[in-house]
């Protein structure tokens, strides 16, 4: 007869209390950093009284001017936002396609988006001649992530089922490889609009506003939603694709669901804000290292942790060397790389 | 319980199997001998819905194909020869998983699933096991937490490729010993065997196949004859009979 003391250990590794409180004390930090810093100082007890002002019934006075509150509604409050669904919508992208190819180098632009949108945007600024704020940019670059990944996706479908992860990882390289020859050929043909592109390519929130908000939002908000009911069977995975389909588990379909899922939201992050490196992989590895590698685990606070990384990232872009701004792929590189070279040491004693 | 009839697997142009048709009772442990390539391992994944066949292929009296991927997987525990075991899972995690095929599409186990699983690691004293990680398991540790796994699909039937290799003399007796008391719960096994002296010891009876095709099949006494081992084997074997046991020693020259 089994005891309740044995019924309880048997468990799965979720997320822990104090893992909990420290992702969601790290997000709210960040976020409030992220609104109080920069060229017009506001303390963060100012900034959480208009924020109550906001809202009905309160009746609270917010204590900032009408130019303050433009500068923190209008300007910070959008890039900040906008920083904190790209990130988690980049790291719990990540967090799926490792899972899904049981790769831990795989990223969320492992099938393509990267390149694809990089075609678009390129296309859209050496052919459309529209500006980094325009709303046909990330459009362009919507469509020509989506588009790479559908390409990558027929041709390693193409190769057959047998191998059906490595022929698409293959089928992402080939892809990426292609669209960009195309690019570079574009942008050479080109050279007034390299600037343009260069910048886009290099990522940023600069300019961010609350229509770039509204137009990534739903996307991410489905995507992430998708990743995170699908955490348990991402484990599933973990035992392979033979040995999962034994279990019951539609190993095709699944992959098909997690990458669409995955991709849209990533397509979406890339196209208002280019190209941002490194949070998909670091961030989702952090949570391995120090809190548990079930993606019980990782596909939540991955969502949290890259939400705050990048408001954080975001926040030294634009002040390290103000009022000019650092391309924000260089800062999550700069400051990722050291300390993540920090946690894979540690994490040896941890464990 | 399993009724196989004419099943014929082709991988590109090559018959891995051709027209297998064999009978395994409820209850009963069969084992597939024969040497390599002759399709042992493709019978035991097309049964479970991993090979595309031809053929009938019938559980409890019904057509395989007729039962869909998670039904098939209450049914039929599958153990690869080779499982995969992610260092970093603890043994429940791990164990937990065998409750896939019990759980709705995007369900988490609940409370009776724990405890199915509390009870496979009981039957298989894996209890103070259960946080660990499998990368700090041994070999026959690791091989119980698999066996472990399958138990936890609450499944008829047990399907075991090679369960013995990479397990020392002693570890491969316990895991056979292990599956033999599994039976005791009402268990129809099927696996496939290369030590043909422990195949002889712990099957009820024994399937011989060579290229595909049945050869041979019967009590381990009928089967395991020089005779019918040198020819599909080309092994040069003595054969020892001691009681009931049947020994296959190899012989030089």
């Amino acid at each position: 007869m089994v005891t309740a003391s044995a019924d309880a250990t048997v468990r799965a590794r979720g997320i822990s209390r104090p893992w909990r409180l420290i992702a969601a004390a790290f997000l709210l930090g960040a976020l409030l950093v992220g609104l109080g810093v920069g060229p017009v100082g506001m303390g963060v007890g100012r900034i959480a009284q208009s924020a109550l002002s906001h809202l009905p019934f309160l009746h609270v006075h917010s204590p900032l001017s009408s130019v303050e509150e433009a500068v923190l509604w209008q300007i910070r409050a959008p890039r900040v936002v906008l920083a904190a669904i790209v990130g988690g919508m980049l790291a719990i992208a990540g967090s799926a396609y490792q899972g899904v190819f049981r790769n831990p180098l795989a990223d969320p632009y492992l099938l393509g988006v990267a390149a694809g949108s990089g075609l678009g945007a390129t296309l859209a600024i050496a052919y459309g001649h529209v500006g980094r704020s325009g709303q046909l940019l990330p459009l362009c670059a919507f469509i020509g992530g989506l588009a790479a990944v559908a390409a990558t996706y027929v041709l390693g479908r193409s190769a057959g089922p047998a191998r059906a992860a490595a022929s698409l990882v293959l089928a992402g390289v080939t892809v990426t490889l292609f669209l960009t020859a195309i690019q570079t050929f574009v942008q050479q043909q080109h050279t007034n609009t390299l600037r343009d592109v260069y910048s886009w390519l290099l990522g940023g929130f600069s300019t961010a506003g609350w229509s770039q908000v509204a137009v990534a939002a739903p996307y991410v908000a489905v995507s992430a939603g998708a990743i995170v009911l699908h955490r348990r069977l991402l484990d599933v995975f973990s035992v392979g694709d033979e040995e999962a389909a034994s279990l019951g588990v539609d190993v095709e379909r699944l992959r098909l669901v997690l990458v669409v899922a995955a991709t849209a939201g990533t397509a979406a992050a890339v196209a208002v804000s280019g190209l941002i490196a490194f949070v998909g992989i670091i961030v989702p590895h952090t949570i391995r290292l120090l809190v548990s590698t079930s993606y019980r685990a990782v596909v939540p606070l991955s969502l949290v942790v890259g939400a705050g990384f990048l408001v954080l990232a975001d926040v030294l872009a634009r002040t390290v060397v103000s009022p000019a701004e650092l391309p924000i792929g260089v800062v999550t590189a700069f400051f990722g790389a050291p300390f993540f070279a920090v946690v894979l040491r540690s994490s040896r004693t941890m464990r | 319980m399993i009724e196989l009839r004419d099943l014929a697997v082709r991988f590109d142009r090559t018959d891995a199997v051709r027209g297998v048709s064999l009978d395994v009772a409820a209850d009963e442990w069969v084992m597939l001998i024969g040497p390599n390539g002759a399709g042992k391992t493709s019978i035991l994944r097309a049964l479970c819905g991993l090979l595309p066949f031809d053929g009938e292929a019938r559980l409890g009296g019904r057509d395989v194909r007729s039962l869909g991927r998670r039904e098939l997987a209450r049914s039929i525990a599958f153990v690869p020869q080779n499982p995969v075991t992610p260092a970093e899972l603890t043994v429940a995690e791990y164990v937990l998983l065998g409750r896939t095929p019990h759980l709705g599409y995007l369900g988490i186990e609940g409370r009776s699933d724990r405890r199915t699983v509390a009870r496979a690691l009981e039957r298989l004293d894996l209890l103070p096991f259960a946080e660990r990680s499998l990368g700090s398991l041994s070999g026959g540790e690791l091989q119980r937490a698999v066996l472990a796994r399958a138990l936890a699909q609450e499944a008829h039937v047990l399907l075991l490729d090679e369960p013995t290799t990479s397990l020392d003399l002693g570890r491969q007796q316990q895991a056979l010993e292990l599956v033999d008391s599994l039976r005791g719960d009402g268990l129809t096994v099927l696996c496939t065997m290369h030590d043909l002296t422990l195949a002889g010891q712990y099957a009820d009876r024994l399937v011989l196949l060579d290229r595909g095709s049945v050869v041979a099949e019967g009590e381990p006494g009928e089967v395991l004859s020089p005779k019918l081992l040198a020819s599909h084997y080309g092994a040069s074997v003595r054969v020892v009979r001691d009681g009931d046991d049947v020994f296959v020693l190899p012989r030089r020259g």
